[in-house]
């Protein structure tokens, strides 16, 4: 008797300690390193741990719909008829910026200059070649190859080809009525290429060839980086300050949950394809102590993580925005309509 | 019966009826289920892409439209992709599996025999996965620099020739990269069964040929082909179905445009390198053109066997 006793507590014990130390969430692949870095620190620090499946964006917004998971995460934000619809609460965690990178032949990174306008009509297949007088016109001074231009896109579903047309749709009607914005899309030209990986391999390997990656991705791989003319007309770095650039002018409350594009923002510093990464939880969750433990590892993370995401070129979001998001969490009851946070 | 003196005669026991019966309800029901579980995933897959089926009916089949955008969805380059990458496999391949098993069991000498052998079934059990990222990361720029660039430069302008054989992006990625990498991949399936069943040809067929005076060439045409020809024609499909399925190595080197070209060095898409592709993010009706998708690759490989078996029965006849 005694030892069924003994079992049944450790039983307990194990139980306890497993619902205590995992907050589950799936999602997004653009913000997985950021959050398995805060998610180590969070650990080392609470004792909470994080079980973050990256699935991709579709697959975050499923989970959460399921309500098998605590929080989803999307780079694609949903629409507030589709919050309201499924009863959810969106906030931005961390935000990052896409670069084009290419490859060719004695052009330094950084040192190419494109235009959004020039960088749609790649892509669409009208402008066929490097020395094309288009560029050569934003150039003057880079030698440009007689070569046919190689587009690559990312062949999957993905957050980041959603944020890179979405820019391409705000500077170009044409991009915009032709082929439009989304996850996927139906490209007319280039060669496609599976994951952030598979875009910088075919960069890399293929002569004359122009792709868009997350900007961690790019620096990490050395990938060769082009300048982007901005809402301004000027040419910033890509670099953690054009990106809060970005931010910075934003009016974040203009969509529900914080669902706004920071694509093409004004102000001389902002980098044009900045984007916030963004969470889902529900609104009035079954099990609201997962949920708690949720908004407390994002509250953790908005008030010590900036360091750890700054490491990995993501930028932290600005101090206003970071409020706004603590108020729009009082938003999240438990049965009795008790807010949690 | 003659007793042998000193041996104690075996009593057969009287079998008992009753596990006879359960050993042939066992095993009925073993076979019933792979019925059962098969009509079972075409019922969930026709379920799963209906709305697709429903929205664009046979539009689904013959368009070549692709816009998540816009949600219309037609699967012909898919099809197109996913049938023209596994001909250029076969194209490739069984010739070359041929060769390696004939070579294998009728002209190689004996101390070479062992370690192709090996190395063959080594090749079968390397992952997909495998196959491409070699090929993305070796293969395909050797590809790229040796035979694409110079031929588009050659071809380029050409009736006929410069349509199918010039890609505007020379990136080496591509449909015939795809069935190239797809070839390695059913050799070593094709290869070593052709192998094993050249090898339980009896001796004594190849011998009387031989005595008579045929030379190597013609006992492999009239005695080996057509005794192993129901096996080969087996391995060849077997080789054929995993080119036709296959999905990581072919989503790595196919290119993954979602539109036809005229040229089979443009890049494509199979039916199943865009499921890879896209099934991650896909909502709605996305999904259910994806599943239906599945539906129709299930369909395709369903009409292969069915003219696989088909052949099977002529070659017997001889």
């Amino acid at each position: 008797m005694r030892k069924i006793l003994v079992l049944a507590a450790l039983a307990a014990g194990i139980a306890g300690s497993a619902q205590a130390a995992d907050i589950t969430g799936a999602g997004a692949t653009f913000p997985f390193p950021i959050y398995s870095k805060w998610a180590e620190a969070y650990k080392k620090e609470t004792g909470t741990g994080l079980n973050y499946q990256s699935i991709g964006s579709g697959g975050g917004i499923r989970q959460i719909k399921a309500k098998t998971v605590a929080f989803g995460a999307t780079d694609a934000p949903l629409k507030g008829a589709d919050l309201t619809k499924d009863g959810l609460i969106q906030f931005p965690s961390v935000m990052g910026g896409i670069v084009p990178v290419v490859n060719i032949a004695g052009v330094e990174p950084g040192k190419l200059k494109l235009s959004g306008d020039v960088i749609a009509q790649i892509y669409m297949g009208d402008i066929k070649k490097w020395n094309d007088p288009k560029i050569a016109s934003l150039n003057a001074g880079v030698t440009l190859p007689d070569a046919n231009i190689n587009p690559v896109y990312r062949s999957d579903g993905s957050g980041t080809t959603f944020q890179f047309t979405d820019y391409l749709s705000k500077v170009s009607s044409d991009w915009k009525s032709k082929i439009g914005n989304n996850t996927a899309v139906q490209w007319p030209v280039g060669i496609g290429g599976k994951g952030n990986e598979g875009v910088s391999a075919s960069v890399k390997q293929v002569a004359n060839s122009i792709g868009y990656v997350e900007y961690a991705y790019a620096k990490q791989n050395k990938l060769s980086h082009t300048l982007v003319k901005n809402a301004d007309g000027n040419f910033p770095a890509p670099d953690d300050k054009s990106f809060q650039a970005a931010a910075a002018n934003a009016n974040w409350n203009e969509q529900p949950g914080f669902g706004i594009s920071l694509n093409n923002q004004k102000g001389a510093e902002a980098w044009p394809i900045t984007s916030a990464t963004f969470i889902l939880v529900h609104a009035k969750p079954e099990k609201p102590e997962e949920v708690q433990a949720a908004l407390k590892f994002f509250d953790w993370a908005y008030k010590s993580g900036d360091k750890l995401a700054s490491e990995l070129d993501y930028v932290a979001l600005p101090a206003n925005v970071k409020d706004q998001v603590r108020n729009a969490w009082k938003g999240v009851t438990d049965p009795a309509g008790k807010p949690i946070f | 019966m003659t007793s042998i003196p000193g041996a104690t005669p075996v009593v057969r026991k009287t079998p008992k009826a009753g596990f006879d019966a359960v050993f042939r309800n066992a095993s009925f029901g073993a076979a019933l289920l792979v019925l059962v579980l098969l009509a079972g995933i075409m019922a969930s897959m026709v379920i799963g892409g209906w709305p697709a089926f429903r929205e664009f009916g046979l539009g689904f089949i013959t368009s070549s439209v692709w816009d998540t955008q816009n949600e219309q969805y037609g699967a012909w380059p898919a099809i197109v992709g996913t049938l023209s990458t596994a001909l250029i496999a076969l194209v490739i391949g069984v010739p070359l599996s041929l060769g390696i098993a004939v070579y294998l069991t009728q002209l190689a000498p004996a101390w070479f025999k062992k370690p192709v052998a090996t190395a063959i079934e080594l090749l079968a059990a390397v992952p997909s996965i495998i196959y491409g990222m070699w090929g993305l990361f070796v293969f395909v720029p050797l590809f790229a620099a040796y035979v694409q660039i110079p031929l588009s430069n050659i071809v380029e302008g050409m009736p006929i020739v410069g349509t199918v054989l010039y890609s505007r992006s020379p990136s080496g990625l591509g449909i015939f990269t795809a069935g190239i990498i797809l070839a390695f991949m059913i050799v070593p399936f094709i290869a070593s069964i052709t192998r094993d069943m050249l090898e339980q040809i009896p001796s004594v067929l190849r011998e009387s040929a031989y005595g008579i005076g045929a030379t190597t060439w013609e006992v492999v045409r009239h005695v080996l082909v057509p005794q192993a020809g129901v096996s080969i024609i087996g391995a060849i499909m077997l080789g054929l179905g995993r080119a036709l399925g296959e999905t990581m190595a072919v989503t790595f080197v196919v290119g993954n445009a979602n539109r036809l070209s005229a040229s089979i060095l443009d890049p494509g898409s199979t039916i199943a390198s865009r499921i890879a592709n896209e099934f991650n993010e896909a909502l709605g009706l996305q999904l259910n053109a994806l599943i239906a998708l599945g539906c129709i690759l299930f369909f395709v490989t369903f009409v292969v066997l069915v003219i696989a078996r088909l052949l099977v029965a002529r070659v017997k006849r001889y």
